[in-house]
């Protein structure tokens, strides 16, 4: 009983701060949504007992990805920051993300999933590292190759450019 | 965990879904666009993390969650850097004005 209530606490806070993302019209103000939505997220993957993803959705989204989606904004900050995120077409947008909403949620909650009846919460650190260095060895060494290049991307891409 | 059911997690995972995709459709701001985006790989992380609680293979789902992370990592990395380039081509870093490959 107490743990559906906590879920639909932080159901709404995640999709009220999703929303607020989404309808601002200051991109700092959206930035700061996004943290709350990130926020929600996490803390629905420590209910799931999931607290390893939670804390690395933590440092990883609102630690870096957030902070550098600020430097950007105020790296390229130039027009007045109050009318910085506009937003054209929102009707048809509308209509078609509930429409899209409407068929996810539908075939969500209608299909029969293979539930299996819920185990012990135990901490999910010693699990998941061994997964990573047993069945997804490989993947996880490609992942960290993805990382650098992407890095060494983000460098090349983003220098001033010197013609000589 | 009592009432709550996976259903839960997959209709709130399906919000989180259509409102970053009409926070990709309406932005005008590629910072506002990267956002929605992010909103869109948060949603798919809740359903990873959902069904490896309510299935029986526990951690297949968060290893994959972490993946999903890292790449958003990745992506922002990539995105933003290609958005600083934009603007110092472009003054500018709304997708309208970003209408032609040689700045």
């Amino acid at each position: 009983m107490t743990i559906t209530a906590v879920f639909y606490f932080l159901a709404a806070f995640t999709v009220a701060s999703a929303l607020a993302v989404v309808f601002t019209t200051n991109v700092v103000h959206s930035a700061l949504a996004l943290m709350g939505a990130l926020l929600g997220v996490a803390s629905v993957f420590v209910l799931l007992g999931a607290d390893f993803v939670g804390i690395v959705q933590l440092l990883v989204y609102v630690g870096g990805i957030l902070v550098l989606t600020l430097f950007a904004v105020m790296l390229t900050s130039r027009t007045d920051v109050r009318v910085s995120n506009r937003a054209v077409g929102r009707f048809p947008a509308a209509v078609l993300s509930l429409g899209i909403f409407a068929a996810l949620a539908r075939a969500g909650t209608q299909a029969t999933w293979a539930e299996r009846p819920l185990t012990k919460l135990t901490p999910s650190t010693y699990g998941v590292g061994n997964a990573f260095l047993t069945d997804y060895i490989l993947p996880f060494e490609v992942a960290s190759l993805v990382l650098l290049v992407a890095l060494i991307g983000a460098v090349v891409v983003s220098r001033k450019e010197v013609r000589d | 965990m009592g009432e709550l059911s996976l259903d839960h997690f997959v209709v709130l995972g399906a919000l989180l879904f259509s409102i970053g995709l009409f926070c990709v459709l309406t932005r005008r701001n590629a910072i506002g666009i990267l956002m929605g985006i992010e909103l869109i790989l948060n949603s798919a992380n809740v359903n990873y993390v959902a069904f490896a609680r309510y299935t029986d293979s526990p951690y297949d789902g968060q290893v994959f969650s972490i993946f999903v992370i890292m790449l958003a990592a990745a992506e922002a990395a990539i995105g933003l850097a290609i958005v600083l380039a934009i603007y110092q081509g472009f003054e500018s870093i709304e997708v309208e004005a970003t209408d032609r490959l040689r700045g």
